[in-house]
């Protein structure tokens, strides 16, 4: 793997084994996030790319395997436990309130109270500073949005989507994960959610990316995992592969050998793909 | 292939984006607010009835309309922290008129010290508060279910347990909230006070503290609020819990008003209750709507009952104007909200 001279990996994964009855969902699934990447997780419907990410934000408990955080082994129980050690997830219907304002949307579940006694008898939210921190947050991320005062179902997708990874980034110390975040947009919208993901990543946090847009991933990834029957197919660059080829990983009819290059691994689905062994 | 490393993109417009970032002017926020279209409505009434009869606009009417009001009031409270959370209560009433003959039976009978009859006759309330939110949450059941057999239970424990009699010779604790004290040139009840110090508690806990934020959140998508951390299921049941102790407090305003413990009271509160909560612009959909619009609501439905009686409309026609009212309501604030979107 091309990964052995690399960094340590900000969040890692080996052998990941998740059964439902008879039916394997993660079948030995390894994952490598390295420090200020975009990591693109594809894979056809069913391939297990949910159940992955699920396993690695602490919303479902592999049955076996290992996951690390920092180089640290960790277990997750629950979405929350993931949330504390930093890893945050934009989850693909956006999970906000839509009566409420951007700023409560931010803050929702980790809410600010005033100091002293306002705070700690009468209970009383700092909604100034709540206001100050997410225009601050905003700001950071370069998102251009009126007011922090607006429900957040007055806002076009794009600007939902904007607000949703403002949020996951403000609270994010290690990682980012982004479920879909192009999917309900259209050209113009998607362009600028892309714009903020690079931007996300130039501040030095990690972000994981599932996706099913191709020329969305290749535009923004830095490295592509390829997911295939509950495990990692491929890690590659988009640079050194086509998209017909990564959708061959995709379905089984490339495999990409040790050296990088790929191999046919059925011929006939590669043919129909038409695409061939490098 | 796209090259994968872009330099940092510039922001998406130039124009200063955080213009707008203190808070809204009160006048604006009054002008935008949910509660401003009830408000309206609540002084159109009370000019029309001013203008119409001699005795609306005096104090002691004024006074007398919170009275009438205060009971309703308050369960209306419990009601709107419910509908918030896209609940809905049916059971208010009758568990309401239960804690009342608890209180005063418990009292009157000498079975309890009259501040512990009220003590139980709050746990009481409490208790089916928290065994709606139970049910609610932990089967779950929907809200309508759940609410529509505890008003028949409460409703039948009612009857069993005053054994159709109604409960006399309270004890003095018990009416207390029922005396009244000079405020300018009218008596106001101590009872009122309450109602009205409640109606600001609540409205102070929605609107300041994470407890409201999250409840307006779980009334918008449960989903939402339990993927941002918010424990939904211990907030669900504490809301019907604390909106079983509202009727336990109205029970005791109800003794306090009708100076016994009556096993017929009640029957109608709990839609009375729902029709102040939606005439306040708060939506049955949850997640939007506040307990100040409620209490706007609760004095709509005042104001119209007594200005029409002090016009010698009989009772049932302000039965049939509240109906319509309710429906006007819903309508109005379906079209606002068609057209904010």
């Amino acid at each position: 793997m091309s990964t052995a001279s690399s960094p340590t990996p900000v969040l890692q994964a080996r052998g990941l084994v998740k059964r439902y009855g008879h039916v394997t969902a993660i079948d030995g699934a390894d994952f490598d996030l390295l420090p200020g990447e975009v990591l693109a997780v594809i894979g056809d419907n069913g391939a297990g790319k949910t159940s992955l990410i699920k396993a690695l934000t602490g919303a479902l408990t592999p049955d076996a395997g290992e996951i690390r955080l920092g180089g640290e082994p960790i277990t997750f129980n629950g979405p929350q436990s993931a949330r504390a050690h930093g890893i945050e997830t934009v989850y693909q219907d956006l999970a906000v309130a839509a009566s409420m304002d951007i700023a409560s949307n931010m803050f929702l579940g980790r809410e600010l109270r005033r100091p002293g006694v306002l705070g700690s008898v009468l209970r009383m939210l700092d909604k100034k500073r709540m206001r100050e921190e997410a225009a601050e947050h905003m700001a950071d991320l370069k998102i251009g949005l009126r007011s922090l005062t607006q429900a957040v179902e007055t806002l076009s997708g794009g600007q939902r989507q904007a607000v949703a990874v403002a949020r996951a980034v403000a609270w994010a110390r290690s990682v980012v994960v982004m479920d879909e975040p192009t999917a309900a947009l259209g050209v113009k919208e998607s362009g600028q959610v892309l714009d903020l993901i690079r931007r996300v990543r130039d501040k030095g946090m990690p972000v994981v990316l599932i996706s099913h847009n191709m020329p969305h991933v290749f535009e923004i990834a830095d490295r592509i995992h390829v997911h295939r029957l509950g495990r990692r197919a491929a890690v590659i660059k988009p640079s050194d592969y086509s998209m017909a080829e990564v959708v061959a990983i995709m379905t089984g009819a490339l495999a990409v050998d040790e050296a990088g290059g790929t191999v046919v691994a059925d011929s006939e689905a590669a043919k129909a793909a038409g695409v061939q062994a490098t | 292939m796209t090259a994968t490393t872009t330099p940092p993109s510039t922001p998406p417009s130039a124009s200063s984006p955080y213009a707008d970032l203190k808070a809204p002017t009160t006048a604006r926020r009054l002008l935008t607010a949910p509660t401003t279209g009830p408000l309206a409505a609540l002084l159109l009434a009370c000019v029309f009835f001013s203008l119409t009869t001699d005795q609306f606009l005096t104090g002691g009417n004024f006074s007398l309309i919170i009275q009438q009001v205060m009971v309703v009031g308050t369960l209306a409270i419990g009601q709107t922290l419910i509908i918030l959370t896209a609940g809905i209560d049916l059971s208010c009433g009758a568990v309401m008129a239960f804690g009342s003959i608890v209180i005063a039976r418990m009292a009157a009978e000498g079975s309890l010290p009259p501040l512990a009859a009220i003590a139980l006759g709050l746990v009481v309330c409490g208790g089916f508060g928290l065994l709606n939110g139970l049910l609610v949450q932990k089967i779950p059941l929907p809200p309508f279910i759940v609410t529509l057999g505890m008003l028949n239970v409460a409703f039948a424990l009612t009857h069993i347990y005053s054994q159709e009699q109604t409960v006399t010779n309270l004890p003095g604790p018990l009416t207390a909230l029922g005396q009244t004290f000079p405020l300018g040139y009218t008596d106001v009840t101590y009872g009122s006070l309450v109602t009205i110090a409640l109606f600001l508690l609540l409205a102070y806990a929605l609107s300041n503290t994470g407890w409201g934020r999250h409840v307006y959140a779980l009334g918008n998508s449960p989903e939402a609020a339990r993927l941002n951390g918010i424990r939904t299921s211990r907030l669900t049941i504490g809301v019907y819990t604390v909106a079983g102790v509202l009727y336990g407090i109205a029970a005791l305003l109800l003794i306090s008003r009708t100076g016994v413990g009556d096993p017929q009271a009640g029957q109608t509160d709990n839609l009375d209750s729902i029709t102040a909560v939606v005439l306040g612009g708060t939506s049955l959909f949850g997640g939007r709507g506040s307990v100040l619009g409620t209490f706007i609501g609760v004095l709509i439905v005042g104001v119209f009952r007594n200005g029409l009686q002090l016009m010698g409309v009989a009772s049932i026609y302000q039965t049939l104007i509240t109906g319509v009212l309710v429906i006007l309501a819903v309508t109005v604030d379906q079209i606002s909200r068609k057209k904010a979107r």
